[in-house]
């Protein structure tokens, strides 16, 4: 039986009872109403926290009135200011394409959060090709971001559409590969059992797992997932300074804001990715913490890739674009390759 | 245009004769954050690659020049102001020397000192803007807010002795506004304590980023005899290795006591004269300016600095040329006087409108990303390009 349904039969015995159907459906809804309330709980708190680290690093207080303590209602203001803010469509925008382009991202940007394994017991679905299935979803953004940079009829946008895609598909690349030097030393796919595999205390983990080859892997990971969700050093296609807003630049309330979610949201699911494949996931460094729950340790982890992404994007300026393509063909690419040589031979051996 | 003047694409295309590709035209400006005020530039691009840039202005135009044909000699300073409205000290200096040496009018010692003194804070306040949105053009947000912080205490030293914080009209006729208030010599040299280290700083987090160097190293190279031939000043122009500066080659006010250093780009991440040089040769220069700072407030003598002549002056009919070196470069003021109470011509050579002309030149064959950050490293100031 499925670990979710599990998890939910021991939490609510009577679900048990029920028709199967009704239960499933109970279940399944629960689940994806939890997944987008953490989204967007997820997002008002990295938003205050981006503001929070930013400001702190700039040598100011960031955010300090609305709400009263260190003004954590700050977004929550922005969110009520962008829901009743004007929706403008451009005139010469095409229109269907327009109001669709949001939506999938951030779509895509939830569809990711559905393998990602919260503890050993819940994973809202916990699939043999769970890893294949988060890297082929999270490519999906890519036909948004150039839908919602074409149907803007603006050439900026364009060229932030045009960035985007080339450079999400090109780290989708470097990206793969080194979660396959992983895969490859793991035997699995299931992100489930990837956490399993790596059991035992902090030296276990992936990350220390094949010394120092998952090391680099880990690192050419991280680098790589900055490059999908197009932040700093990799912000290109918004790149504010040179193409205004990039793909985004003619979205405004609510578009604007979903564009933004998904961004935070993804920033988290590649984050989590990290925390799972090579962090060891729910699993403490060492036994003796074993009593803190497990979400809490792959929420934790996680956040802590949240910030060094923050962290980077507050100290880094920007590449451009064919020294992207150079990082990402000539450098990482390369060298996850050689790393999963290594890891073969090093198993066959 | 000289065809030798254009210096070699830094990237090439190649495209199969089959393949049919066109030009875009694209509108960069006037609201656009990189073009640091309402600057257009008409871009043709291949791709990211731009074939020409054209610079539209005009946006900004406040008739400066007409306005000073009908208002008094005093009256035109407050306008000086507003041409290059972050480094209006220097732009106040100008112009009054100009007038002074038309008049033969000695300044007392005190306002000559003070008035070194507030233009180098106002060099130095200048090119932390400078430096802070050439970050920003780059895409590192946080050395703009750095720069900020110490601006700011910039412009608190300047609104105790004027009272402005941007616009200060405060170098006046025969002397200065007001004269410097009890202890503001003591605020200034701490200023100096403080700032020296802050340099470093901006090093670390910017200058020497190796991300940076690759953005801005080799980029946007603007060979010395291009720069001349297009008239490019100043720190511009000592980035491309001229070694000109007219605080030493043409000193005015009392410059030519102070012993500082002319900061010249050498090429030590690439080229010279690559926008890293120019960016460098602004960094460096604050350094100076604090040097020149320090040795003006030492020898401060006591006394009145406060104007000695009456508002309404009126000038020996003649005409001058009086050039001076702001934080952009050459300011010229051609005044012309009929020997009236009101000036008969007062024409700007603008530094920033010079160093803009050079853009076309330099702009073929970059990426956009490439414009944005030479557009950054001429360190324009739209008030003073369109005047």
């Amino acid at each position: 039986m499925e670990p979710l349904v599990q998890f939910f039969f021991n939490l609510l015995p009577f679900l048990s009872d029920w028709p199967e159907w009704l239960a499933l459906t109970v279940i399944g809804v629960a689940a994806a109403i939890m997944m987008f309330g953490f989204i967007a709980i997820f997002a008002l708190i990295a938003i205050w926290l981006e503001r929070k680290i930013s400001g702190h690093m700039q040598d100011r207080l960031g955010p300090m009135e609305v709400g009263g303590w260190h003004g954590w209602a700050q977004t929550i203001a922005d969110t009520v200011k962008l829901l009743v803010k004007e929706d403008i469509i451009p005139e010469k925008a095409d229109r269907p394409l327009f109001k669709l382009a949001p939506m999938i991202v951030f779509t895509a940007a939830l569809s990711g959060f559905a393998v990602l394994p919260w503890s050993s017991e819940f994973i809202p679905a916990d699939l043999d090709v769970g890893l294949l299935y988060i890297l082929s979803i999270s490519s999906f953004a890519v036909i948004g971001i150039l839908m919602g940079g074409w149907s803007s009829n603006n050439k900026w946008s364009l060229y932030g559409a045009m960035r985007g895609v080339s450079q999400v598909v090109s780290y989708e690349i470097p990206a793969a590969l080194a979660l396959l030097a992983v895969i490859m030393s793991a035997g699995t796919m299931s992100m489930r059992g990837l956490v399993m595999a790596q059991s035992g205390n902090i030296l276990d983990w992936n990350v220390f797992n094949f010394f120092p080859l998952t090391t680099i892997a880990f690192f050419i990971y991280f680098i790589a997932s900055l490059a999908e969700v197009n932040r700093t050093p990799f912000d290109l296609p918004e790149g504010e300074s040179e193409l205004v807003g990039g793909f985004h630049t003619e979205y405004s309330a609510m578009r604007f804001a979903f564009f933004f979610l998904g961004e935070y949201a993804n920033m988290f699911v590649v984050s989590a990715i990290a925390a799972t494949v090579f962090l060891g996931g729910w699993l403490p460094p060492f036994e003796a913490l074993g009593f803190i729950p497990g979400p809490l340790w792959f929420v934790g982890k996680a956040l802590l890739l949240v910030f060094v992404q923050m962290w980077l994007r507050w100290t880094l300026p920007r590449l451009r674009v064919d020294q992207l393509m150079y990082t990402c063909w000539k450098v990482l690419t390369p060298f996850s390759m050689a790393i999963i040589l290594l890891i073969g031979l090093w198993k066959v051996l | 245009m000289k065809k030798s003047n254009i210096p070699e694409s830094q990237f090439e295309l190649q495209v199969p004769d089959s393949l049919k590709t066109e030009e875009m035209t694209l509108s960069m400006g006037p609201q656009h954050p990189s073009t640091h005020g309402v600057l257009q530039v008409i871009l043709k691009t291949d791709g990211e690659i731009i074939t020409s840039a054209k610079p539209q202005i005009g946006y900004l135009h406040r008739c400066f020049e007409k306005h000073a044909e009908n208002i008094t000699w005093h009256q035109v300073i407050p306008f000086t102001d507003r041409l290059d409205y972050i480094a209006s000290m220097n732009n106040n200096l100008g112009y009054v020397i100009g007038l002074e040496r038309m008049m033969n009018l000695e300044v007392n010692e005190r306002a000559e000192h003070l008035r070194v003194v507030v233009s180098e804070l106002n060099r130095i306040a200048s090119h932390l803007i400078a430096l802070g949105t050439y970050g920003l053009d780059i895409g590192a947000y946080t050395p703009f807010l750095y720069v900020f912080r110490d601006r700011e205490k910039i412009l608190d030293l300047f609104e105790e002795i004027c009272g402005a914080r941007l616009l200060y009209n405060y170098i006046w006729v025969g002397g200065v506004a007001y004269d410097a208030p009890d202890g503001w010599r003591e605020k200034v040299l701490e200023f100096c304590d403080y700032f020296d280290p802050k340099v470093k700083e901006y090093n670390d987090i910017l200058t020497f980023n190796k991300i940076f160097i690759e953005r801005t190293a080799n980029v946007g190279v603007i060979p010395a005899e291009v720069g001349i031939n297009y008239g490019v000043s100043g720190p511009s122009l000592r980035g491309s290795g001229v070694d000109f500066d007219l605080r030493r080659d043409d000193p005015y006010s009392i410059y030519d006591r102070f012993d500082f250093n002319v900061i010249t780009g050498k090429g030590e991440m690439g080229t010279v004269g690559d926008t890293w040089d120019r960016y460098w040769v602004r960094v460096a220069e604050m350094v100076e300016s604090v040097k020149i700072i320090r040795q003006a407030l030492e020898n401060l003598p006591e006394g009145d600095a406060k104007e000695t002549v009456p508002r309404n002056i009126k000038v020996p009919a003649g005409e001058y040329y009086m050039r001076t070196e702001t934080p952009r470069g050459e300011l010229g003021f051609y005044i012309i006087s009929d020997g009236s109470k009101m000036p008969n011509r007062v024409k700007v050579r603008s530094p920033a409108f010079c160093n803009l002309s050079v853009l076309p030149a330099v702009a073929p064959g970059v990426m956009i990303a490439d414009l944005v950050a030479i557009i950054g490293s001429l360190d324009i100031v739209l008030g003073e390009v369109d005047r």
